[in-house]
């Protein structure tokens, strides 16, 4: 079975994001990027599972500039098989790579698709449930465990009360969670094997797929600035100002 | 609290507009250490260095090594980091493929050497060590040892040592006294005791490989008399597993000034069984290849601490509010300024900003004169940079860990009184950095072997070509009016450092208490001109990046801190000219008694 993971290039989660002055956008010139911390996880679960000898092959794909060539062999010195790199400098949103997305899977056919369940930079949420809806396969969201076996998969999720269990039919769509696994740092000899490994690069036109943004974005503004704090002096008070100030209870 | 990311920017910068780092996958053997794989390398060793390494750095110094009947147990947390550090395949980043090492040039060893001393330097002598024994088995030892020996330190199964210091002779190694025996069967009896053994023993490695100076029997006198040789703390079986415990153990650990997480042993040597590396009575010959090397490693610990003292002294600085700026308010709002809007704080992190950037690209550039001097086919280029190297190898050492002991005084002086405090972990680094002045041959041993051994060098020859180098740069820079701020004061530092190299031939024949009396003074003086010279490289490579208008805020900060240098860190070369040819009689007036 092959197993086809999805992995972003976002804005590196150390560096304090700043929002463009012209407030169309977020700085990214200069700025480090580095691979999704959720499709880490993905990956990390992937290469797990060609470890236990569940997966024959592990492919990493990326949608974006030529840049995500280096997230891609992040991907590929942590383990993974080869990469594919659809490459475009448009702006990319959860529809648009989630189409392309299916059109990799339908030409790799593999048995599951683990994508991370949000990016850090837009946290939307989306590709993974778009995907699946695309293909016509189930999905396991916020997967905390995961469990291959006979044509199915069990998964643990994360949801708002505890921890869901469900059992789902291959080929399978997969979000991770933040617990599903503790990626590894990949080792000095992998790093220079992954140069070795081959990645092919495809145009979204080859493929047939429209990405032309469908939301417009009006304007990006940064949060407000958190204000100072004030003791209260009793309980009854905080109550008082939960309720009446900030309204949240 | 102390903190540390890796200058990941910074190195790239060196490596790629200073240095131009592309030119090492044109050597011979090096073709894979292409820009985007090291680029790729110095990532992925960062997040080792800060998620592992660097949290363990505080924990070791507090909990130290633990010794109970020759058995010596490293801090909580150290066996499993170095398990997934060999795991990575980080303790045979420059070792040869054919003993399983990754074969990558100095360069990337260098730039990953500072990033694991900055993180943990108590930690990164256990790697650093073994990495020593390496080299000197490789070069040196018969091609059986080698093959035993050399897979297991490259992957990092077994550790090393080096064994020279005793009891009564640290410096003057001439007196050594541990013996060998020859036996029937080739190998050797050895006996003595060695002190201050860095990782001598501790926990983290099924075996632990000590390579150890040694007399023969019909040995001559003084250091002609000395032989290198391999002791194993357990005789390596012939498929390579570990045997019976050999005669070679740990009587005691040192409680010390910083470094604690590094177990300094006593090592007993009681008729161990050993084996000659290279020919006999030629030891310290073998030990000086790698000491030379050492050297430069212990330089990079002094680059290493000052990197990670100046980012805590930013941090702190930044968010320590204290007093209000002499020109007025810059934070109105708060209570008071955040400390950086002082002069005299500003002062402390220019010297230590000055000195990192600086240091980095000088320890990259004798990198890449390393990989050069090893690889490249044009012979004339092998013994420039070879020339380049010895010159530079004790300016590096000595210079750099005096400035990594400064920096890290800076950084608590910044600190204030929160400095001295042990939680706050930023005391920690002036204790630590304080051994590098120390070990591998006192700072006062390497000017010495400055002016008495590598100016001389083949009738001045290494000298001349690092002068060469720096005066070539003057002429192709100086009609540029955009260099002239840098290339002048450049020109005149090397002009001081040739009246005081005149003023020694002039004199140290008469009297070689002259040349003793400078060799300091000297040292620091051609250390600063070396770093003005990278400076100027640096500003070279910033105007480059102007020009394409890109990351303009970068290259600014660049040259602001090389005119910085120039400004006020480069005029010492003035006075030190001047104590220079002050002469050595001040030194020496008194009699011994006097004190
Ligand atoms: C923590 C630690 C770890 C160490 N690790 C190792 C190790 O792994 N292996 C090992 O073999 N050794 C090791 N050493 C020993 C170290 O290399 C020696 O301490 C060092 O070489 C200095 O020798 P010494 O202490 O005997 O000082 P001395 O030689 O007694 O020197 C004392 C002072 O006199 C000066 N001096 C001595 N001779 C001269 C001279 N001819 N001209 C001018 N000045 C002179 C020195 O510069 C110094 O300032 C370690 C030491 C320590 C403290
Ligand atoms: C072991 C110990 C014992 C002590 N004993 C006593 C005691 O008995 N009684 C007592 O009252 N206190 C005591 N102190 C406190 C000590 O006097 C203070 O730590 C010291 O005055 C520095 O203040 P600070 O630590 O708040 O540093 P800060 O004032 O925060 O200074 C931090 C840095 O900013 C610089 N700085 C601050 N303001 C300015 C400015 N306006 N211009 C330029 N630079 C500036 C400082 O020089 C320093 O480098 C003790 C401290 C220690 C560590």
């Amino acid at each position: 079975m092959k197993v086809l993971v999805a992995v972003k290039r976002v804005i590196d989660y150390n560096v304090k994001i700043r929002v463009k002055a012209d407030n169309t956008g977020v700085e990214t010139a200069n700025v480090k990027m580095s691979m999704n911390p959720f499709d880490e996880i993905a990956v990390e679960e992937a290469i797990r599972m060609k470890e236990k000898g569940a997966a024959t092959e592990v492919i990493a794909f990326s949608a974006g500039p030529a840049q995500c060539q280096e997230t891609i062999r992040t991907a590929l010195a942590m383990g993974a098989d080869r990469g594919v790199l659809v490459q475009t400098d448009a702006e990319l949103q959860p529809l648009a790579v989630a189409k392309l997305l299916k059109a990799v899977v339908d030409k790799e056919q593999p048995g599951l698709v683990i994508v991370g369940k949000q990016a850090i930079d837009d946290d939307s949420n989306q590709t993974g449930q778009m995907l699946a809806a695309l293909l016509g396969w189930s999905v396991g969201t916020f997967a905390n465990k995961l469990n291959v076996a006979d044509g199915s998969v069990e998964v643990k999720r994360e949801v708002d009360g505890g921890l869901e269990n469900i059992k789902i039919k291959m080929p399978a769509v997969i979000t991770t969670d933040l617990r599903l696994n503790e990626p590894r740092y990949a080792s000095l000899p992998n790093i220079m094997k992954a140069k070795k490994k081959p990645i092919e690069t495809l145009a979204p036109d080859a493929l047939g797929v429209d990405v032309a943004p469908r939301l417009k974005t009006l304007k990006v503004e940064e949060p407000p600035k958190r204000k100072a704090g004030i003791k209260v002096k009793t309980v009854a008070e905080l109550v008082e100002k939960l309720r009446n100030e900030a309204g949240v209870i | 609290m102390a903190v540390y990311k890796a200058p990941i920017k910074d190195i790239q910068f060196v490596l790629n507009e200073v240095i131009d780092v592309s030119k090492l996958a044109k050597l011979p053997g090096y073709e894979d250490a292409t820009p985007d794989t090291i680029h790729a390398i110095v990532e992925e060793a960062a997040k080792l260095c800060e998620n592992v390494l660097f949290p363990l750095n505080r924990t070791g110094d507090e909990e130290g090594c633990h010794y109970e009947n020759g058995v010596v147990r490293t801090p909580k947390g150290f066996k499993e980091a170095y398990k997934q550090f060999a795991e990575g395949g980080w303790t045979g980043i420059t070792c040869d493929p054919e003993y399983g090492g990754q074969g990558l040039p100095a360069t990337v060893g260098f730039a990953l050497q500072e990033m694991f001393t900055a993180s943990n330097q108590a930690f990164a002598m256990y790697p650093g060590l073994s990495h020593g024994a390496y080299e000197a088995l490789s070069r040196h030892g018969s091609d059986e040892l080698k093959k035993r020996y050399l897979p297991k330190l490259a992957d990092g199964t077994w550790s090393g040592t080096m064994c020279l210091t005793e009891p009564h002779c640290g410096t003057d190694l001439g007196m050594l006294r541990t013996k060998a025996e020859p036996q029937a069967d080739g190998s050797y009896s050895l006996s003595g005791t060695k002190i201050f053994i860095s990782a001598g023993e501790h926990d983290l490695t099924e075996n632990i490989v000590h390579l150890v100076l040694a007399r023969l029997p019909d040995a001559p006198g003084g250091t002609k008399g000395i032989s290198l040789f391999i002791v194993p703390k357990f005789l390596p079986k012939a498929d390579g597993s570990v045997g019976e415990r050999n005669g070679i153990r740990c009587g005691a650990i040192e409680h010390k000034m910083g470094i604690k997480a590094n177990a300094t042993c006593v090592m007993n040597l009681d008729g161990a069984t050993g084996w000659l590396v290279g020919e006999a009575n030629k030891g310290m010959t073998a030990m000086f290849v790698m000491m030379n090397a050492a050297r430069l490693g212990v330089g990079m610990q002094g680059l290493g601490i000052a990197e990670t003292s100046y980012q805590s002294a930013v941090a702190y600085a930044r968010d320590r509010l204290q007093g209000r700026s002499l020109t007025g308010p810059k934070n109105a709002g708060g209570p008071a300024d955040p400390i950086i809007v002082h002069p005299d704080v500003r002062r402390m992190l220019m010297i230590q900003k000055s000195f990192t950037e600086g240091a980095r690209a000088l320890a990259l550039w004798v990198g890449m004169l390393i990989d050069e001097a090893h690889s490249h086919p044009d012979a004339a280029t092998r013994e420039a940079a070879d020339d380049l190297i010895q010159m530079l190898t004790p300016i590096i050492k000595a210079y750099f860990t005096d400035m990594g002991s400064e920096c890290a005084n800076l950084a608590v002086q910044t600190w204030g009184g929160h400095g001295f405090i042990r939680e706050n972990g930023v005391e920690q680094f002036v204790r630590d950095a304080r051994i590098t002045q120390l070990y591998e041959g006192t700072n006062g041993i390497q000017a010495l072997d400055l002016v008495g051994r590598k100016l001389p060098m083949k009738g001045g020859r290494a000298a001349q070509r690092l002068l060469g180098e720096i005066s070539g740069f003057i002429a192709q820079h100086k009609g540029n009016e955009k260099m002239k701020e840098f290339v002048e004061p450049l020109e005149k530092a090397m002009g001081r450092v040739q009246d005081s190299a005149l003023f020694l031939m002039q004199n140290a024949m008469k009297n070689p208490d002259e040349a003793g009396g400078a060799a300091s003074d000297l040292l620091r003086l051609m250390a600063l001109t070396a770093m003005a010279y990278m400076w100027n490289r640096i500003v070279v490579a910033s105007h480059k990046g102007l020009e394409a208008a890109n990351d303009n805020a970068f290259y600014e900060a660049k040259i602001a801190t090389a005119r910085f240098f120039m400004a006020r860190v480069l005029p010492q070369t003035v006075s030190l000219n001047h104590q220079i040819k002050a002469g050595a009689s001040t030194l020496m007036a008194l009699p011994a008694e006097a004190f």
